[in-house]
């Protein structure tokens, strides 16, 4: 397979300091991080998408590495994760899967030290500039229910019809005012990864 | 009145390491930093607005400070600027003028001794608008390999009844620059243009 060849990567921190007139104490930080890469399937009916799996072990532990450093905590800090993928135009949506399902959450949990929590996920074909909704949940207890959130990103010139725009999100916290009652972080059991 | 009332921020860093020609090494970095504020002005017409300049100032330079930070500390690294302003609904493109003192000035605080005028773009919108921020070397508005503009927003503001407030600072030309003009190494650096 041939080295991975990224052509930007951006990140996003968005930080919540007062909501409908309430000041968020701490501040509620989520961080993105995405790359732009080649599709090396764009255009054609490819049977074996292992090239893009492969891919994900990369991606996983760099974006994950980008977007904690870019909150500048530690990664046991980390307490809700997303992830997602804009396929450009010239590729199908299992490009999409290849690159999230089967290898990008082993590194990303890696390099959070730990996560028993499904990784919450959403892809899309799309064009250049399109905005995705990456799902949010808590990373180990998929029914906190303060942590349940989406944070919408894009890049203004990617993804190309040729590329693919790969995210993951990583938070300090859960929604500014949480109010909605269900599973808090505090009564999490740490059993199965749902509650 | 009018004291900054800020519901979010936004740190927006790209890193570009190629465009279809060769990889840089060393990616072009531009970061942008976004404040979101309550538009003390909104709703209705205010003949005297111009104080609000002055309470603006230190948010420019804590904005300021964190894109040095963000792109590696040293203010010596940033190469080109640029800032912008998205004026919610219910105020006036002039509530986005007030930033240009107060956000031009922190960078050059920031910065040093930058010479250049710092490039700028505003216009009234709403949640999700885009606004792209033109960008200029910061010593010498003339130099063709760092035209640049970089394109921000924030998905949930302004609300109508708010100010996006944008800085940008930048680490070079643009990645693949190759159409003449004056290059940064012959700025003569005088007159902030050439």
């Amino acid at each position: 397979m041939s080295p991975l060849v990224i052509r930007k990567l951006v990140t996003v921190v968005d930080e919540v300091l007062i909501e409908m007139g309430q000041q968020v104490s701490p501040p509620t930080r989520r961080a993105a991080a995405m790359a732009v890469i080649a599709n090396p399937f764009a255009g054609r009916f490819e049977v074996d998408l292992n090239d893009l799996i492969e891919r994900g072990t990369e991606l996983g532990r760099l974006l994950t590495e980008k977007a904690v450093g870019a909150l500048g905590i530690a990664p046991e800090m980390v307490e809700s994760y997303g992830k997602a993928a804009i396929v450009g135009e010239a590729g199908e949506i299992e490009h999409a899967a290849a690159i999230l399902h089967p290898k990008l959450g082993s590194p990303m949990r890696a390099a959070l030290g730990g996560g028993a929590a499904l990784v919450p996920s959403a892809k899309k074909r799309g064009r250049v500039g399109s905005v995705i909704d990456v799902p949010l949940g808590h990373r180990n207890a998929a029914y906190v229910r303060s942590h349940f959130d989406a944070m919408e990103v894009g890049i203004a010139d990617a993804p190309r019809a040729r590329e693919i725009l790969v995210v993951v999100v990583v938070t300090d916290s859960g929604r500014p005012l949480p109010r909605v009652g269900g599973l808090t972080k505090d009564a999490i059991l740490g059993q199965d990864g749902l509650r | 009145m009018a004291e900054i009332e800020l519901r979010k921020r936004l740190m927006v860093v790209e890193e570009i390491f190629h465009e279809g020609g060769p990889v840089a090494a060393d990616p072009l970095k531009r970061a942008a930093a976004i404040s979101v504020i309550a538009n003390p002005f909104a709703g209705r017409y205010v003949e005297e607005i111009s104080f609000f300049m002055k309470t603006l100032e230190p948010l420019g330079l804590e904005m300021a400070q964190a894109l040095v930070r963000t792109l590696g500390g040293d203010a010596k690294a940033v190469q080109g600027y640029g800032k912008g302003a998205i004026v919610g609904a219910a105020g006036e493109l002039e509530h986005g003028a007030l930033w240009h003192v107060p956000g031009g000035y922190a960078m050059r605080g920031a910065l040093g001794d930058a010479k250049a005028i710092v490039p700028s773009a505003k216009k009234v919108g709403g949640p999700g608008t885009r606004l792209d921020v033109p960008i200029t070397h910061i010593n010498a508005s003339y130099v063709r390999s760092h035209f640049d503009a970089m394109e921000v927003g924030v998905p949930d503001g302004p609300r109508a009844d708010e100010l996006a407030l944008v800085l940008v600072m930048t680490t070079g030309p643009r990645i693949h620059a190759r159409v003449g003009g004056l290059a940064a190494a012959d700025i003569r650096g005088l007159d902030g243009l050439r």
